[in-house]
């Protein structure tokens, strides 16, 4: 059903050439909107749209985009998307808007779409493009959720605010647990994925 | 089409812009209703919780808010939200200050004495979760009811955040501060502090001038 290439184009940054492990695209959001699960998961899902849509456009348009200002294109239609995103939260989801308050909008600035608008977008087909953004999009995300999975069970005893470790462990209440306040610092989001980069390279070393 | 010419350029460059900003003029026109709703929805629910009402248990909290709001007085550039909750006048004061990253805000309701803290709820834009963003919990939360923001003399003075173990001033009552947030602890002692002063015309009505400090 689908070519090789777009199968490659969707299942390549999922593993082998994931945007954030392998590229070290990406970061900085990455440590940002880790410390709970709820918020790394809409800034996953939000990014992985206005990958795919805007891979999507520039695909479109491709052909027709002077060369001189490509550049300035692609980040108004990024822009453009990434406005349309935040106010589409705004409305629908309130709380997690407000969460994510800044981030949403530096969204623009994430690495990882420039770079799959410039290095594949532009030469690619739109069903090609269409699953590149895809496939880098939840290459992104699940790097999320994994760091934000740790962090927020090591470091509020939570996931997704439902609290995980019995209250009865903690030394507040006669138990011998504590929360691991270091998985609170955005220093600790740096260290975990390089953990996830570490453990990603020994899985990955026979395929290279 | 030659699409390295200037003319080319500079039209697809126009064309582009207009057509991104009709598309964005149009999506903030059509969500904005529903944006100031949820923005309303939003503060209303904060100043139920300041006003220790279960709101997870209503099932219509801007009907709850209408029901037991009275009326909403003048004061200086603020203002001051009246409530009647079981039958008792509750006053609700509207906080905003500074945190560790970001602002920090809350409603203060108090009783009818002007003194006496009823409830107290804190929002905040990104205080680091697990720490400063702690304060918006119940159990930061409850440390406030039941404490004076007047001195006995009936001036003014502020509720103090403080590390565990320091004690206030004399006359100063006290809540414990989060530990580990000492930034955003301090930031809600400044906040009280300095938004009592902004209501002092509300707060000390039909007192003596002298009672000022």
């Amino acid at each position: 059903m689908l070519s090789k290439k777009t199968k490659e184009a969707f299942w390549g940054p999922l593993n082998i050439n994931n945007p954030v492990v392998v590229q070290i695209l990406g970061i900085c959001s990455a440590l940002a909107v880790t410390v709970q699960l709820k918020p790394a998961l809409v800034m996953g899902i939000s990014v992985t749209i206005i990958v795919a849509l805007s891979n999507v456009v520039i695909s479109l348009i491709r052909k027709s985009i002077p060369m001189r200002i490509r550049i300035i294109v692609q980040l108004v239609v990024v822009a453009a998307l990434v406005t349309i995103v935040s106010e589409v939260l705004k409305a629908f989801a309130y709380d997690v808007a407000m969460q994510l308050s800044v981030y949403i909008g530096l969204i623009i600035t994430n690495c990882i779409l420039m770079g799959r608008l410039e290095a594949f977008a532009m030469t690619n087909n739109v069903g090609e493009s269409l699953m590149d953004g895809l496939g880098n999009g939840f290459g992104y995300a699940w790097i999320l959720v994994v760091v934000a999975f740790v962090r927020e069970l090591l470091g509020s005893g939570k996931i997704l605010g439902y609290q995980i470790i019995p209250d009865s462990w903690y030394i507040a209440n006669g138990g011998l647990y504590e929360n691991c306040g270091m998985m609170l610092m955005p220093a600790m989001a740096l260290i975990l994925v390089g953990c996830v980069i570490w453990i990603h390279r020994i899985a990955n070393e026979e395929k290279k | 089409m030659k699409t390295d010419s200037n003319v080319y350029t500079i039209i697809y460059a126009t064309v582009l812009v207009v057509i991104v900003a009709v598309a964005l003029a149009v999506v903030s026109q059509v969500l904005s209703p529903r944006q100031q709703a949820n923005a309303l929805l939003d503060k209303q629910k904060q100043i139920l919780v300041a006003l220790n009402q279960d709101i997870d248990a209503v099932a219509n909290p801007a009907a709850l808010y209408k029901e037991l709001c009275q009326d909403t007085i003048a004061c200086g550039n603020t203002e001051v939200y009246v409530f009647n909750v079981d039958s008792a006048t509750k006053y609700v004061l509207r906080l905003h200050g500074q945190g560790l990253w970001g602002g920090i805000g809350g409603y203060l309701a108090l009783n009818d004495d002007k003194n006496t803290v009823f409830g107290i709820n804190f929002n905040h834009e990104s205080e680091t979760p697990g720490l400063g963003a702690e304060i918006v919990t119940e159990k930061f939360r409850s440390q406030f009811v039941g404490k004076h923001i007047k001195d006995a003399t009936g001036a003014i003075r502020s509720i103090a955040v403080l590390k565990v173990g320091k004690s206030a001033e004399e006359g100063q009552e006290q809540v414990d501060a989060y530990a580990g947030a000492t930034i955003t602890s301090t930031g809600v002692n400044d906040m009280l502090a300095t938004n009592l002063e902004e209501y002092r015309e509300f707060l000390m009505e039909g007192k003596e001038a002298d009672y000022a400090e």
